[in-house]
C-alpha cells in the first residue's frame, strides 16, 4: 500500500492505484467529479491510465451551492 | 373602446455569445433545503443560476449532489470562484469548474477584504486578462468603480457585475449614480451583483438601466423564498420596463396636473 493525500485527508491506497481506482474505492461517480492530480486537471477518459504514486496530492471537487 | 398599450418590449441580451431570456439571475447557496431551493428558482424564472465548486465530501453518507436538483439542460450553469483570495486561487477554481463540462462561462470573484467580502481589484484584473485569453467568458464580480469596470472590459471581461452593497447584506443598491455610469460606458453587459435585499431594491437597480441582476441570499434568506423569488421576477420586469419606458425627468417644483383654467370665482 502506499500514502497519498485525497481532499486534505491522508488515504492509504494499492500499490499501483489509478485515479479511477481511488474514486471506485470511494464510490465517487467519475461523471460528477473533476479530479485535480498534483494540481493537474485529469480528463474523465485519463483516470484510468493516471497512477498514483507515494505522497502525491488528489482534489476531487464538484458543484455545491453558491451565489 | 378598448386600446391596448404598446408597451415597451424588452429583448434577450447576450454575454459571451449566449442569448439570455430572464435578467434575473439566482444563486443556489444557503437554502434552508433543497426543496426550497428549487421552488424559489421556478418562481424567479431564471435561466442562470450559480453554483461554487468544492472538495468532495469523501466519508460523508452520498448525499445527492445539486445537479440532482437544477437539470443543466434546463439551467444554465454559473460557476463562481467564489472564497478565492487570490488570482491564482480563482485562476484554479475556474478551471476546474470548466472541466465539469458545461460551458466555459465564470463567475469571478477574488476577494479582497473577508469583513466586507469586497474584491481585490488588482488580482480580479490579472485573473481576468489570464482567463479571458485561456477561452473563458469572463463576468468578473467587482466593486461599482468606474475605473475598475473600464479596465476589466478592456482586460476581455465578457460582462462586468458591479456589487449593489457587500454580499449578503441586503443594504440594496447604494449608488445608483455609479451603477448607471458603469452602464452608460461600458459595451460589454452590466449585470449587478450582491446587496440587493427585497423587491424595491431589484426595481431601483433595473431602472438604472443595467442588463441584469444576480441575487442569492435575497432569496434564501426570505421567510418565504419562492414568495420573494416572485415578487423579484416582478421587479426586474417592472425595473427594466420602466427604464425602457424612460422615466419623467425630476424636478424640485410642484407642476399641478390638473388644468388652472375653469376654476370658480
Amino acid at each position: 500500500m502506499i500514502e497519498v493525500v485525497v481532499n486534505g485527508e491522508r488515504r492509504t491506497v494499492p500499490v499501483d492505484a489509478t485515479l479511477l481506482d481511488l474514486l471506485g474505492s470511494l464510490q465517487l461517480d467519475p461523471r460528477v467529479v473533476v479530479v485535480e492530480h498534483n494540481r493537474q486537471i485529469v480528463r474523465r477518459p485519463e483516470l484510468e491510465r493516471a497512477r498514483l504514486a507515494p505522497g502525491d496530492a488528489v482534489e476531487l471537487v464538484h458543484f455545491v451551492g453558491g451565489g | 373602446m378598448t386600446v391596448t398599450a404598446d408597451l415597451a418590449r424588452d429583448v434577450p441580451f447576450t454575454i459571451g455569445g449566449h442569448t439570455f431570456h430572464s435578467r434575473l439571475f439566482v444563486g443556489t447557496g444557503k437554502y434552508r433545503s433543497n426543496e426550497d431551493m428549487v421552488r424559489a428558482i421556478e418562481a424567479s424564472g431564471a435561466e442562470v443560476v450559480t453554483v461554487a465548486v468544492r472538495r468532495v465530501p469523501l466519508d460523508r453518507g452520498r448525499e445527492d449532489g445539486i445537479l440532482h436538483y437544477l437539470d443543466p439542460k434546463r439551467f444554465f450553469l454559473l460557476a463562481n470562484t467564489a472564497g478565492c483570495a487570490t488570482a491564482d486561487d480563482a485562476i484554479r477554481y475556474a478551471r476546474l469548474a470548466r472541466e465539469a463540462g458545461f460551458n466555459d462561462f465564470v463567475k469571478l470573484e477574488v476577494i479582497g477584504d473577508q469583513e466586507t467580502l469586497l474584491p481585490d481589484v488588482a488580482g480580479l484584473l490579472e485573473a481576468t486578462r489570464v482567463l479571458a485569453r485561456d477561452g473563458f467568458k469572463v463576468l468578473a464580480y467587482t466593486n461599482d468603480d468606474l475605473v475598475t469596470a473600464l479596465r476589466l472590459e478592456a482586460a476581455g471581461a465578457a460582462a462586468v457585475m458591479p456589487l449593489a452593497s457587500p454580499i449578503g447584506s441586503g443594504l440594496g443598491l447604494l449608488n445608483p449614480f455609479s451603477v448607471r455610469t458603469i452602464k452608460h460606458r461600458l459595451t460589454v453587459p452590466v449585470v449587478v451583483d450582491a446587496g440587493v435585499g427585497t423587491a424595491s431594491d431589484a426595481c431601483l437597480t433595473m431602472e438604472q438601466g443595467v442588463d441584469g441582476i444576480l441575487m442569492n441570499t435575497a432569496l434564501a434568506a426570505a421567510r418565504d423564498p419562492a414568495a420573494m423569488a416572485h415578487a423579484m421576477r416582478l421587479a426586474v420586469e417592472a425595473g427594466r420596463t420602466a427604464f425602457l419606458a424612460g422615466r419623467m425627468p425630476r424636478r424640485e417644483i410642484a407642476v399641478p396636473s390638473s388644468p388652472l383654467e375653469g376654476m370658480l370665482d
